[in-house]
């Protein structure tokens, strides 16, 4: 099946404490994906965005001097651009646009704009039935998450960081990791971390740092006559659960269950067929909850499933190879970049971290407090 | 130890007004029997608007889930507990349970209501353990 539509640009904008303005980087984000994929902006009449104002995406199309006829702001946290990716692939092939940006950027640590409290809309009901006990939003939901997780299986907070100390074995390899310089992590770190909100500490969270990225997407015609080789979007699916910290019965099955039984699917894939996966790892349970639920292991495996190296540089399984959300860059809406990495894992462009011989990707966005849940496949064109 | 709670509105405003008198109130469906929280304008059962009633609740509980929050918040002494507590009713709410040794608390631990009196006369539905 898979789709007749193709990635073609990708491009990170500065990263880590950067000093400069939302728009500032979304332009240099936009701007070095267009340039990599061998266009100019007036090739772009579709634009995706959010997370930059009330009007993201109008903002941006502004600020860029463009008239997009098809764009999307849809507003779904982490995992909007993995959603935006299925958005762009139907409008290209119904031909309402050619060419789409989708692209984001956050100031975030240089702006200091980070609250622990979240952002609470005082008419939602949470406003009313779950902000007045003070959960940290979203650490705490998570970590109710995580403390279901291990009471149920039996597994240890040890187990568990694991997903940090292999993060941050790739964040040693990518030169633009936050943590690159920090050398490695051991789970005895991540468990002496400051505690947030139990199981969970400092290191079992993702980085608070400024960011950002942009992919370019056209017509898998088109994109063949572009000088990079086109990477190919196979599969798309998504799934949408909750606001509430409350709706969901069982903390330890996500929508991502959803998601990537759809994106599979499409694609005509199984989770075997998968050489790279890009996993949102905003905490280390995230993708724990993550990796059971696309199928990569049974219910209450995943810990035993992840020990022994097997997702760290050089494993069977390689996971969140730019040092991910953990280790190497997370402004907020971390989505794009899960994008950008499985594309240039999929082009050959990783140097120390490449994966050998990568042909199928999986990028997986979760928004929220396991709110919202996008899976993409991707793969080389063949 | 509180945020400020915001004024109901008129889905919520019998629930909150139930906490004056210290009684917690459930919605329930007439027309499927399906019970949820918080209060919504139609049932996620059955989809009905014209079926919605109250039923008040026992006041028994077990944790669902549960963390100790480390981290000061404006209004709020760490450490404390958010937890997932399900009411014998079926429903999940989000609340505080105020135990002496909050790491001690777990999935399944038993607890029964008590309340945090608001400024205004309302109360927060809050969890204590029950006695073994």
């Amino acid at each position: 099946m898979s789709t007749g539509v193709a990635i073609v640009g990708a491009a990170e904008s500065d990263l880590g404490v950067t000093g400069r303005s939302i728009l500032g980087l979304q332009a240099q984000a936009v701007s070095r994906a267009v340039e990599d994929a061998g266009l100019t902006l007036a090739d772009v009449d579709g634009l995706a965005t959010t997370g930059v104002s009330r009007f993201s995406t109008t903002q941006v199309a502004d600020y860029l001097g463009l008239r997009p006829s098809w764009t999307d702001s849809t507003f779904a946290g982490g995992s909007a651009f993995e959603m935006y990716v299925a958005r762009a692939a139907q409008a290209i092939e119904a031909g309402q646009c050619s060419t789409v940006v989708i692209s984001y950027a956050s100031n975030q640590r240089s702006a200091r704009s980070r609250s622990l409290a979240g952002v609470v809309e005082t008419h939602t009901p949470e406003a009313q039935f779950e902000t007045p006990y003070g959960p940290l939003y979203p650490i705490s939901y998570y970590a109710m998450a995580a403390q279901q997780y291990l009471h149920r299986y039996g597994g240890s907070r040890e187990a568990l960081a694991e997903v940090a100390v292999a993060a941050r074995e790739w964040a040693l390899l990518n030169p633009a990791a936050f943590r690159h310089g920090a050398g490695p992590l051991t789970a005895a770190d991540v468990l002496a971390a400051p505690m947030v909100s139990t199981p969970l500490t400092t290191a079992d969270c993702c980085l608070v740092t400024d960011g950002g990225g942009a992919v370019v997407l056209t017509s898998l015609d088109r994109a063949r006559d572009l000088p990079k080789p086109p990477v190919r979007v196979l599969g798309y699916g998504e799934c949408t659960t909750n606001t509430s910290m409350t709706a969901v019965d069982d903390l330890t099955v996500t929508g991502a269950v959803e998601s990537g039984r759809a994106a599979f699917a499409r694609a005509g894939l199984v989770p075997a067929d998968v050489d790279v996966a890009e996993v949102y790892d905003s905490f280390t349970v995230t993708v724990v909850l993550t990796l059971e639920a696309l199928g990569f292991c049974g219910r209450g495996e995943a810990l035993d499933w992840i020990a022994g190296g097997r997702i760290r540089p050089g494993g069977d399984f390689p996971l969140d190879t730019s040092g991910g959300g953990l280790s190497y860059c997370h402004p907020g809406q971390y989505g794009v970049l899960l994008l950008v990495e499985a594309v240039r894992q999929l082009r050959g462009e990783c140097g120390a971290r490449q994966v050998p011989g990568a042909e199928v990707a999986l990028a997986h966005g979760t928004g929220g407090i396991l709110s919202t849940h996008a899976t993409v496949l991707l793969g080389v064109d063949r | 130890m509180s945020a400020e709670v915001p004024e109901p509105d008129e889905v919520t405003g019998p629930w909150w007004e139930a906490t004056r008198r210290r009684i917690l109130l459930v919605q329930s469906c007439g027309a499927c029997g399906h019970t949820q929280h918080p209060p919504r304008a139609l049932c996620t059962g059955c989809g009905s608007d014209r079926h919605l009633d109250w039923v008040e609740a026992s006041g028994a509980a077990v944790v669902d889930a549960c963390t100790v929050v480390e981290r000061a918040m404006p209004g709020f002494a760490p450490p404390y507990v958010v937890a997932r507590v399900r009411l014998a009713e079926g429903v999940l709410l989000l609340s505080n349970v105020v135990a002496d040794d909050p790491y001690l608390l777990d999935t399944g631990d038993r607890l029964r209501l008590d309340w945090r009196p608001l400024p205004d006369g309302r109360a927060l539905p809050v969890f204590v353990p029950s006695e073994r």
